[in-house]
């Protein structure tokens, strides 16, 4: 059963950035790119690393500790050393507010 | 902290227990020292984002400089050469040093993938430098990645470059990475035939494995069309430029590289205490790209060379002291890797900020 939770607010995040949101004893990071949102689990799938301290460029989230990187739109590895996907959430904005469907 | 390091020391096993299987790595991880949480300096988000900004034009032109260079000196080289001038000496050296060392910090910012912003770039650029600085690409790339997860921390890093005690006879084999190269050679050709070594495979995953062997099949073949070369030439002229440079030309690097780490404490869980920043001239730091700033790098890594010196403005109040030179780190160095040599648990401690004492 699946639900949308209302993270953030479209403001709190600048454009291509990352931030960190805790739900439910789960860890995300959403992020906003072009006036686009996407979200993903909030931990590097090598290392126990939070990718909200990371680099967004374009769509690529870049994991601060090794530099791994993933495709945010759909969390393919994209170079070493992260070799599993990221899974990501469908993620809209509606009234200013960021929504992720978890 | 400190405590748990001299009782550590004083139970060391020698070097055993610097092998990634069988060694301390157990007692690491049960005393909470494996990819454990390091200090971070306080770095406002918009600052960090600045920093971390990338581009192609600034490693573009330190990359054609450095082969320029390395291409210059070797035109020098072959004109000694051909006048069988003992001029040949010092330049066949220069090319040498220029071939590898630079190749060394080379390997290490596009291995992190923060030299250029276009990502081919970075992997070109890791292939070539890997081969020059003799490095097995990947094995190597996967080793960086526990070093920066598990920095010093003895039985997981295996890029500890003086395990102790200090061991001399190894040193000054790694002067012309002799020790290094001995090391590589074997792996190198076992890997060539599809075999990965165990301890590799303990920080490798196995989805990586073809490619080590792919990459230790074409240095092979490289190195097996140089050797063919000298015999064709009647000359070791081919391996002079191709081959040998990785020798003799490790020189620099191991020198830099002495600066990062040496003589400082093992498992602890702060960079300040473990790393040096050396406040170094302009050509070394174009030669070194920078990674004189070894504190800095370690806990921001993924900052790009060229902003290095300004995260070092940004955090300097939270760091010690940096070292004002090359100089004054060896100053610091040789005496303490002395004193290790008969005294494992001795260590350089380094002064704190106040306000972060932990």
């Amino acid at each position: 059963m699946t639900q949308w939770i209302d993270a953030a607010a479209m403001d709190d995040i600048e454009d291509e950035d990352v931030m960190r949101f805790d739900h439910d004893g789960r860890t995300f990071a959403i992020y906003r790119v072009n006036d686009a949102v996407y979200a993903s689990d909030g931990l590097c799938t090598h290392e126990h690393v939070h990718l909200s301290d990371g680099f967004v460029m374009d769509h690529v989230i870049e994991c601060p500790k090794h530099n791994g990187r993933f495709d945010i739109r759909d969390g393919r590895p994209l170079c070493a050393p992260v070799c599993e996907k990221l899974r990501t959430y469908p993620a809209k904005v509606e009234d200013g507010r960021i929504f992720i469907e978890v | 902290m400190d405590s748990e390091q001299a009782q550590g020391a004083a139970a060391r096993d020698g070097y055993r227990d610097y092998r990634l299987i069988g060694g301390a790595g157990e007692r690491a991880k049960a005393s909470g020292l494996v990819n454990a949480d390091w200090y971070k300096c306080a770095v406002p988000r918009p600052v960090m984002k600045s920093l971390m900004q990338r581009g192609d034009a600034r490693a573009i032109r330190d990359t054609l400089l450095w082969y320029a260079s390395i291409i210059a000196s070797g035109v020098l080289a072959w004109l000694a050469w051909q006048a069988h001038s003992l001029w040949a000496i010092p330049a066949f050296l220069l090319y040498g040093t220029l071939y590898c060392s630079p190749a060394d910090s080379r390997w290490h910012e596009s291995g992190h993938g923060t030299a250029f912003k276009t990502s081919w770039m970075n992997k070109a650029l890791y292939q070539f430098a890997s081969f020059q600085v003799f490095r097995r690409p990947t094995i190597w790339r996967w080793s960086h990645a526990r070093h920066h997860t598990d920095t010093l921390v003895v039985g997981r890093d295996r890029e500890i470059a003086v395990p102790l005690p200090t061991d001399w006879l190894s040193l000054a084999l790694n002067v012309f990475a002799l020790k290094h190269a001995a090391g590589e050679v074997p792996k190198i050709v076992s890997s060539a035939f599809g075999n990965i070594g165990d301890e590799e495979k303990t920080y490798v995953p196995e989805s990586e494995w073809p490619k080590v062997i792919l990459e230790a099949r074409v240095t092979l073949a490289i190195y097996a069309a140089v050797i063919g070369a000298c015999f064709v030439s009647h000359s070791i002229l081919p391996l002079l430029y191709i081959g040998l440079p990785s020798l003799y030309g490790a020189w620099l690097y191991l020198f830099f590289g002495l600066t990062q780490h040496a003589g400082m404490p093992e498992n602890v869980l702060d960079h300040r205490k473990n790393c040096r920043t050396v406040m170094m001239n302009p050509v070394f730091r174009f030669l070194y790209l920078n990674m004189n700033y070894h504190v800095e790098h370690h806990m921001f890594p993924m900052v790009p060379y060229y902003a290095l010196p300004r995260l070092h403005e940004a955090v300097k109040h939270d760091m010690p002291p940096p070292y004002t030179s090359t100089i004054a780190a060896y100053a610091e160095i040789i005496p303490a890797l002395v004193r290790q040599t008969r005294d494992p648990s001795y260590h350089v401690e380094r002064p704190m900020p106040a306000a972060t004492q932990a």
